[in-house]
């Protein structure tokens, strides 16, 4: 492991004590250390202030930055290609991250090819996003056992590795603040959540290009990194590939001080607004977005929704790679003895006819229905519920349609006949 | 609203069924004995759970004012309702709740005050019945008009006689009846036709398959009673009942957070689109 940063030898008896620091040295600074964190950025993060956070890293020391947070105790997550896509997965070192490849993204049509260059964050976003570790697609929330003198019900401490998410983009960032409203913020707190969302340390990654489905612009959340994050990073591959480290938390910019990095020069900070610039033009998608809750609420009979059902296959895709839709389902599993049941929490859809059952059938039979619900809900009601739209702009749900459906061209759609009637 | 990060949000307490009565063919009443008592507003549910099956949503349908016992009234439909209407005394089901919003009983003081029933949609009514006897001389003429599908089905048969003495102008239909049925015979809402019904500081809380809410509604606002003092009582899909799950979504609403009774007002718009 690279022993790089401005990490120094532990006093005597100052060894941390964490599993994941093995090598006899402790930060200055306890605070990094996940089991000591600070709370996450989202609630408690101190801003910094503007001149405060640039500094420049060769690429060459991205993995210090690796290093440094993996001898803190965090585990990395992030980009890497697995089955012909970039997903997140566990990372070990730089060197896993998908160097030198992009991906093509259009409606319904996703792609890896070759750059021609080391970009090692030179795509878009992937089917996965951050919430599969916020919250997990399946996950035991209580079991209930048989005992001499009745029931017992067991609720495990909930799960939570300390993960730095690596290459968290803007839109993703917008869409782990929806998520913090839906779970910890609407007046019950959902425990599998906030054991995970308190135990995460965000790396973002300015988007310096955008994908054909991208509309980030049109939701105002990216591509550059606003906040919520520790570290946001941006990539600037002209005149020597590097990338400009800004901080944006107190355990964030402590991070960037042990890696010893150099200031930012004005010239690499205009690079990495020049990159930012690039991706704000190549947006593949708009979406027009004012009034659109009240447009979607008032066109609950449009006959658009006849033309998008003829074409949805309820498939469930749309909601699975949302990095927002936040629907789930319970599942009891007994065990073979009968003595022992587990209350499985797994994701959901809207999409399907079983999600809105009840006694007599179903409350939406029709995919035309369903598909209203999701894209109503998503950005208009979302904004009743939650006061934020439900869409971060991020393409997903466009791309990984089998059919191409594209939420940015039926919110056009609508629009241009508002108030038609079936 | 206060925050809860207790896991008992999510997770059940087993409480021991204490009784079990047999309503109608297929539905039953359960009696259970809270550890501690079991303070509930008239209209809330809870979350039931049977060992194996899982989680369904029940409203409580016993007395408010006597909350060390809690009672659940349940028509077996499915797999795990059917499980929970034969759970005998000495059986254990977990209990989450109580959730939701309550009828406006306290609100509807001094005035009249109408309830709607249709079918099982009593059950829920029935804490409402039992506050309003409890403190009768606070509410004006108070009319409990109820629709069920035949004399069969007829639910708290004795109750409903009791509560008829003890000053409700009590009055039942049924869709369908033979000769020996000497009642009225239609929809519900003929009796709100019948019944006297006025506009003024009048109170109606409506529950039942929404068709008949649909049309219950549109009778009530025909005298003249305004639709935010009518309450009606939604039903969705519910798997977590804290606004998790997201399966109750009604328009902009949760049904398990900001229901299941609503004034009829704030959901008037949602209520004429189908499959919503």
């Amino acid at each position: 492991m690279a022993q790089s940063g401005r990490r120094e030898p532990a006093p005597a008896g100052d060894i941390c004590a964490h599993r994941r620091c093995t090598l006899g040295y402790s930060f200055r600074d306890a605070t990094l250390i996940p089991h000591l964190a600070l709370p996450h950025p989202g609630r408690t993060a101190v801003r910094m202030n503007a001149t405060s956070g640039h500094h420049v890293l060769p690429v060459s020391r991205l993995g210090d930055l690796f290093s440094a947070l993996r001898s803190a105790g965090w585990n990395l997550a992030g980009p890497r290609i697995r089955d012909g896509a970039i997903v997140y997965d566990e990372l070990e070192t730089a060197a896993d991250l998908p160097a030198g490849w992009t991906d093509e993204q259009a409606p319904g049509k996703y792609g890896l090819k070759k750059r021609g260059d080391g970009a090692l964050f030179g795509y878009v976003v992937g089917p996965h996003s951050w919430k599969k570790y916020l919250f997990p697609p399946t996950v035991r929330m209580w079991s209930a056992t048989k005992t001499a003198d009745g029931m017992e019900v067991e609720v495990p401490q909930p799960a939570a590795p300390p993960t730095a998410f690596i290459g968290v983009r803007a839109c993703e960032l917008a869409a782990i603040a929806v998520q913090d409203k839906v779970f910890l913020g609407s007046g019950f707190v959902d425990p599998v959540y906030k054991a995970r969302r308190d135990n995460i340390f965000l790396v973002a990654v300015n988007c310096g290009q955008a994908g054909g489905t991208c509309f980030c612009s049109s939701m105002n959340t990216g591509p550059k990194a606003r906040g919520g994050f520790d570290i946001a990073l941006t990539e600037i591959l002209e005149d020597g590939h590097r990338f400009l480290l800004e901080s944006g938390s107190e355990r964030g910019e402590r991070l960037v001080a042990l890696l010893a990095a150099p200031a930012a020069s004005d010239a690499d900070r205009s690079a990495a607004d020049a990159a930012v610039a690039r991706a704000v033009s190549m947006m593949g998608r708009t979406m027009e977005t004012s009034g659109v809750k009240e447009l979607l609420q008032r066109n609950y009979e449009h006959p658009r929704w006849d033309h998008v059902a003829a074409r949805c296959l309820a498939c469930t895709n749309c909601t699975m790679v949302c990095p927002t839709c936040f629907c789930s389902t319970v599942e009891d599993v007994p065990n073979l003895s009968l003595d022992r049941s587990d209350h499985v929490r797994t994701w959901d859809s809207c999409f399907t006819s079983d999600f809105s059952y009840i006694h007599g059938g179903s409350v939406r039979p029709s995919v035309k229905s369903r598909y209203r619900q999701w894209m109503v809900h998503k950005l208009s009601t979302w904004h009743d519920q939650f006061a934020s739209s439900g869409c971060v702009g991020c393409g997903r749900c466009i791309t990984w349609c089998p059919t191409g459906i594209d939420i940015t061209e039926e919110v056009r759609e609508i629009r241009a006949s508002d108030g038609a009637n079936t | 609203m206060e925050t809860r990060a207790d896991a008992g949000v999510l997770a059940p307490e087993f409480l021991r069924v204490t009784g079990r009565r047999k309503e109608l063919a297929d539905t039953w009443t359960l009696e259970l004995e809270p550890r501690a008592e079991f303070p509930f507003r008239p209209g809330q549910f809870n979350m039931v759970y049977v060992f194996g099956f899982g989680e369904v949503a029940i409203s409580i349908s016993g007395d408010p004012a006597a909350p060390g016992k809690l009672v659940h009234t349940v028509r077996a439909v499915g797999k795990l309702t059917t499980a929970l209407c034969a759970s005998k005394a000495g059986a254990q089901l977990g209990i989450r709740g109580p959730f939701g919003t309550s009828w406006p009983v306290d609100e509807a003081a001094g005035g009249d005050v109408v309830l709607v029933a249709g079918g099982l949609g009593l059950a829920p009514l029935r804490p409402a019945v039992y506050r309003i006897l409890a403190e009768r001389e606070k509410f004006g003429r108070v009319t409990l008009l109820y629709g069920a599908r035949s004399p069969e089905t007829v639910l708290y048969r004795a109750e409903l006689r009791r509560w008829a003495r003890a000053g409700i102008d009590v009055r039942v239909t049924v869709d369908a009846a033979d000769a020996r049925w000497r009642g009225n015979v239609g929809v519900v809402t003929r009796l709100i036709d019948q019944a006297a019904v006025t506009a003024g500081a009048t109170a109606a809380f409506v529950c039942g398959p929404e068709i008949m809410m649909r049309f219950a509604v549109s009778s009530l606002t025909q005298r003249g009673i305004p639709t935010d003092r009518i309450s009606v009582s939604m039903e969705r899909n519910m798997k977590c009942a804290v606004g998790f799950c997201g399966h109750c979504q009604y328009g902009p609403e949760f049904i398990c957070r900001d229901g299941p009774v609503f004034p009829f007002r704030r959901i008037e718009h949602l209520f004429r689109i189908r499959e919503l």
